[in-house]
């Protein structure tokens, strides 16, 4: 049996705007993903500890509240820290264009903006990850 | 440094209690991976080593957010618990959304609480095939109770019985009267009853009527469930002793899993299933069960893999021309 690619997405900090993360967990689902959803208001630690009970190949950050260069930066870092080498960062949401190398850097390897089709996400995670398996 | 998924390796670290160890055990042993017979020979020696508990009922009867609360009172008590939550994968796509973990995020980071999700991965009945082969890494881990929720599948979830200790029912009121309460099924192989959002109307109802549709059996019918469903004489003799053990009455609990309220009471009744299993040797029945049980998963999966994998186009034309028949060639098929 082929097995599914699991993928975690989650809400960091202080943004309750969860519709654009529901979208991408019902297109990944859709897509043949096993996709957890860790729901709003979650701290790094959260997100780096669901990931690792969850053995999880991706996790996938959305936030619309502005403090992307804060928050994913931390999510990278507590991952590591949690021994989670390999695992694939991605993120989405309102995030301005000038940003995204400065969280390239950090470690997030795609940024997803608004108007996104959600084919090209699930294009992207299927290219990335049957690679590294 | 070992390999990243040398089984040695991995079995030395999920039983010094690491987490990220018995996530990767996990993925192995659920995906069937080559690897998993060898860590799951190692992590069955743990078998029975902690208490499972299985939560079934309805969608949206509130199994995870009491799930949560029990954790949160094993927590109190400093033991270590173990928690897989299973959710429905889609038969279209394969994927599937895992929303449970979602309700419990206060024990997030908990370094005594191990909490996972996995996909039905196309087995009915509320469970996934790998059921136990997940409960023995937990087991192993140190888990002093496993919490098992299976997918909200309602009245035909039997297969938890065969997996945990103690069965948890969760329903809520408005769920139908004490007709519903009277059906085969789920209602037959529960241990404890709860019945959540007790707070609202209609909740001394529903904890009546079904204590009256309980009341309507015969004391201790309820560890009948056994009788039956398993071909084999040996397993049959395994639920003949475990009928014969004195008997347990399901108690009817309500509750408020939002609150917190009749979380104690339940705690207390599980606590006592618990007692009464150890006491009346219905434990040891049970544990022999369970291991029928996963030696039927195993054979299912097995012989079903192993004789689909010998059809071929030809044999198919045949069953076409009518040169030959399902049964006959599944005789065939079988012997090859």
């Amino acid at each position: 049996m082929d097995k599914p690619i699991r993928v975690l997405i989650a809400k960091p900090g202080l943004d309750g705007h969860d519709r654009g993360a529901k979208v991408i967990v019902r297109a990944l689902r859709d897509a043949g993903f096993e996709v957890i959803y860790t729901g709003i208001r979650q701290t790094p630690e959260m997100i780096a500890t669901a990931a690792m009970q969850e053995d999880v190949d991706a996790v996938g950050l959305s936030l619309l509240s502005g403090a992307h260069l804060t928050l994913f930066p931390e999510v990278v870092k507590k991952l590591r820290k949690a021994g989670l080498k390999d695992v694939l960062v991605f993120g989405g949401g309102i995030i301005p264009d000038e940003d995204v190398p400065a969280l390239k850097k950090a470690g997030v390897s795609r940024v997803f903006g608004p108007g996104t089709s959600l084919q090209s996400i699930v294009d992207y995670l299927n290219e990335s990850l049957k690679v590294a398996r | 440094m070992p390999a990243k998924n040398d089984p040695a390796d991995l079995i030395r670290r999920v039983r010094r209690g690491e987490h990220a160890a018995a996530s990767r055990a996990l993925s192995l042993v659920v995906d069937e991976d080559s690897s998993a017979e060898a860590l799951a020979k190692d992590f069955f020696k743990s078998s029975g080593s902690a208490q499972k508990i299985g939560v079934c009922g309805p969608p949206g009867a509130g199994k995870s957010t009491l799930t949560g609360r029990l954790i949160s009172h094993y927590r109190s008590l400093k033991e270590k618990v173990g928690v897989l939550m299973v959710d429905p994968s889609s038969s279209i796509s394969g994927g599937a959304f895992l929303g449970d973990r979602l309700r419990i995020m206060e024990h997030a980071t908990d370094p005594g609480v191990f909490i996972r999700s996995l996909g039905s991965r196309g087995m009915i009945g509320g469970l996934t095939h790998s059921i136990f082969g997940a409960i023995h890494v937990l087991e192993a881990l140190g888990c002093a109770r496993i919490m098992i929720e299976t997918v909200g599948t309602g009245q035909d979830e039997v297969d938890i019985a065969s997996v945990a200790d103690t069965v948890l029912y969760v329903t809520t009121p408005a769920m139908g009267d004490e007709i519903q309460a009277m059906k085969a099924g789920a209602m037959e192989v529960a241990d404890v009853f709860v019945v959540n959002k007790a707070d609202l109307a209609g909740g001394d109802k529903a904890v009546a009527d079904l204590k009256g549709a309980l009341s309507l059996g015969m004391p201790g019918a309820q560890a009948a469930r056994y009788a039956g469903h398993h071909g084999a004489a040996a397993v049959r003799a395994a639920a003949a002793a475990a009928v014969a053990a004195p008997a347990w009455d399901p108690p009817v609990v309500p509750a408020t899993a939002l609150s917190g309220e009749g979380v104690e009471e339940l705690a207390r009744r599980i606590e006592a299933h618990g007692a009464h299993l150890r006491e009346s040797g219905e434990g040891r029945e049970r544990l022999k069960h369970q291991h029928a049980t996963e030696l039927r998963f195993w054979l299912q999966r097995r012989v079903l893999q192993t004789a689909l994998g010998r059809v071929t186009d030809k044999n198919l034309e045949e069953l076409l021309a009518h040169k030959t028949d399902p049964s006959s060639l599944g005789r065939k098929l079988l012997k090859a």
